[in-house]
């Protein structure tokens, strides 16, 4: 078992094997599962999140009738080839939109490490494994190394939007797809770690203000930037750049701008975007009737 | 109306500034107060080092497979509902649901009271009936009210369900910490730390000497391992109750056993 980045790199380089291989093994411990059924239950849910992304980009309209049918605007237009940035990029996104919108219309998806940030980690996966033509078998191994950075993240900090913000959802989901990424490209543990920290430090201070307390605005779009920011720390890592921050310190800073941040900015639908006219205008409209504070 | 406050205060009005700010206030606002300290200790979000590891699997984080919108607000929801209709142990005919904090402000965007219904039907996070949740409980007779509390809780996160059939009815307080995992931190007035992942007993007993041995001993004698076990009390020699998480399940006739045993009142079997 580890309890912070720190352990887990170093139990891996100790090893000489990916990040992933410590997680089946520390899970295979701790459950007392055969790697069989790890493997098997991962691939499971990489179904449903291939699933939630071909239905998205397919075109799905949310619960509330607020948003939807963003993905298929963007397949459409990579179609074109006049995207300014390569294929990769704009799948990435395409993808994150996807499964957040397949989310918002209450279809199944994944949590990862949650349903408002559930775009980012498929985005990212299903986008790198086109471009390096990996079988389904690498992004079960993807899944478990941003399954291990998630562990340490939710233990020592927090992952849910209403105690530490955005930054504990999309900022969490970004720094584990940034890691998964590398290990998929066949980075180092430390550089997965560096990954991490980078895509993690990026994100910081992000509030939590969706519109009328839907998961939908700026939700959605924030899942698409999350896969972008991945990228981005993925490609730096890749290329030998360093987080100036230990990635266990950014990890303690994400926890303590989480416990220092407003009520208004932690999924209360009390501030941030929620708080201006136009969020007002959607509450008033989503919440008719009912007492809107 | 169907919660008595005080409960309500103890499951809820436990303002963390409060504490940092009016520690040393007025007599109502301290006793508030150090409620709210204990609480605090029992906050999973405030919780450190070693009993600070909630997450166990890597599944908590990967998964789990579910339907949207929210982990927090959805997910986390039916399974604070399927909980406290485990600890019912029968079809409620009665519903009352008390949103908090987060909950209270957003649980229509995100379906919060829909989840936490369709829970409480016994449905799974990620079966596709969750959004028909209001007409399958209409369906089967059940009567269901939704409660916006204004009281600021120590977790953002919570609800307090109260169901009721004829003569019987239970208060469960449920937190919802991120991700989908839940807590249930208070059962008819005490105190507890209960996630439903593995097998447990809650046994409502008179705490008298005895009473606790009287049942690790018939535990130990059908070998079943204590994994986790707690004692919470409403005052010295009045009633109590323990929690005991078991490695392996407990069948009913161990149950029955624990309770013939003198001092015991009830005895919750929970599964996982």
């Amino acid at each position: 078992m580890f309890k912070s980045i720190d352990e887990l790199v170093s139990q891996a380089t100790q090893a000489g094997a990916p990040i992933s291989r410590v997680m089946i093994d520390s899970e295979m411990e701790q459950s007392g599962k055969t790697e069989r059924q790890l493997r098997e239950g991962m691939a499971a849910s990489l179904e449903v999140m291939k699933a939630a992304a071909r239905k998205g980009l397919q075109g799905v309209a949310s619960h509330s009738g607020m948003t939807g049918g963003d993905a298929r605007r963007l397949m459409a237009y990579l179609e074109k080839g006049q995207a300014l940035t390569c294929g990769t990029f704009v799948r990435a996104l395409a993808c994150a939109v996807a499964t957040n919108e397949v989310n918002a219309s209450m279809g199944v998806i994944c949590a990862t490490p949650t349903a408002g940030s559930c775009g980012v980690l498929p985005g990212v996966l299903l986008a790198v494994q086109e471009k390096l033509r990996a079988p389904d078998e690498a992004l079960v191994d993807a899944l478990f190394c941003a399954g291990a950075i998630g562990y340490v993240i939710a233990n020592n900090a927090m992952i849910s939007g209403a105690a530490g913000g955005c930054q504990a959802e999309v900022g969490a989901a970004s720094a584990m797809a940034a890691a998964a990424a590398v290990e998929l490209a066949g980075g180092s543990p430390e550089q997965c770690a560096q990954a991490m920290a980078i895509a993690m430090k990026n994100l910081l201070g992000l509030a939590c203000d969706p519109l009328a307390g839907l998961v939908e605005v700026p939700c959605i779009k924030r899942n698409a930037a999350g896969a972008a920011n991945a990228l981005a720390a993925a490609e730096m890592a890749l290329a030998g750049v360093r987080s100036h921050i230990p990635p266990d310190e950014v990890i303690s800073a994400l926890y303590a701008i989480g416990l220092s941040m407003p009520l208004a900015l932690r999924e209360t639908a009390q501030g941030g975007l929620a708080a201006t006219p136009t969020g007002q205008r959607w509450k008033k409209l989503l919440w008719q009737g009912r007492d809107t504070d | 109306m169907c919660i008595p406050c005080d409960d309500i205060y103890h499951a809820s009005l436990t303002v963390l500034p409060l504490i940092k700010n009016h520690g040393s206030a007025g007599s109502a606002g301290s006793a508030i107060s150090r409620e709210g300290a204990r609480y605090a200790t029992l906050c999973p979000e405030n919780a450190k080092g070693e009993a600070g590891m909630k997450y166990r699997s890597v599944f908590d984080i990967i998964g789990p497979v579910m339907i949207g919108p929210s982990s927090s607000h959805t997910a986390g929801a039916v399974r604070i509902g399927q909980l406290a209709r485990k600890l019912f142990g029968q079809a409620p005919e009665k519903a009352d649901f008390h949103f908090f904090g987060s909950f209270a402000r957003t649980y229509r965007g995100h379906a919060t009271d829909v989840a936490v219904l369709a829970g409480v039907l016994g449905l799974q996070a990620d079966d596709p009936r969750i959004p028909e949740a209001y007409r399958l409980a209409r369906a089967s007779g059940l009567t269901f009210a939704f409660h916006e509390e204004a009281a600021i809780p120590v977790h953002p996160n919570t609800v307090t369900i109260r169901l009721a059939a004829a003569e019987a009815a239970i208060t469960v307080t449920g937190i919802s910490i991120g991700g989908g995992l839940v807590q249930i931190s208070r059962v008819d007035g005490f105190d507890l730390r209960l996630t439903g992942e593995a097998p447990a007993l809650l046994i409502f007993h008179r705490d008298a000497y005895g009473a606790i041995a009287s049942v690790t001993r018939l535990l130990a004698s059908a070998k079943i391992n204590i994994s986790h076990m707690e004692v919470s009390r409403a005052r010295r020699g009045q009633d109590a109750l323990m929690v005991i998480e078991t490695d392996q399940p407990v069948n009913e006739e161990i149950v029955r056993l624990i309770q013939s045993q003198p001092h015991i009142f009830k005895t919750i079997k929970l599964e996982v």
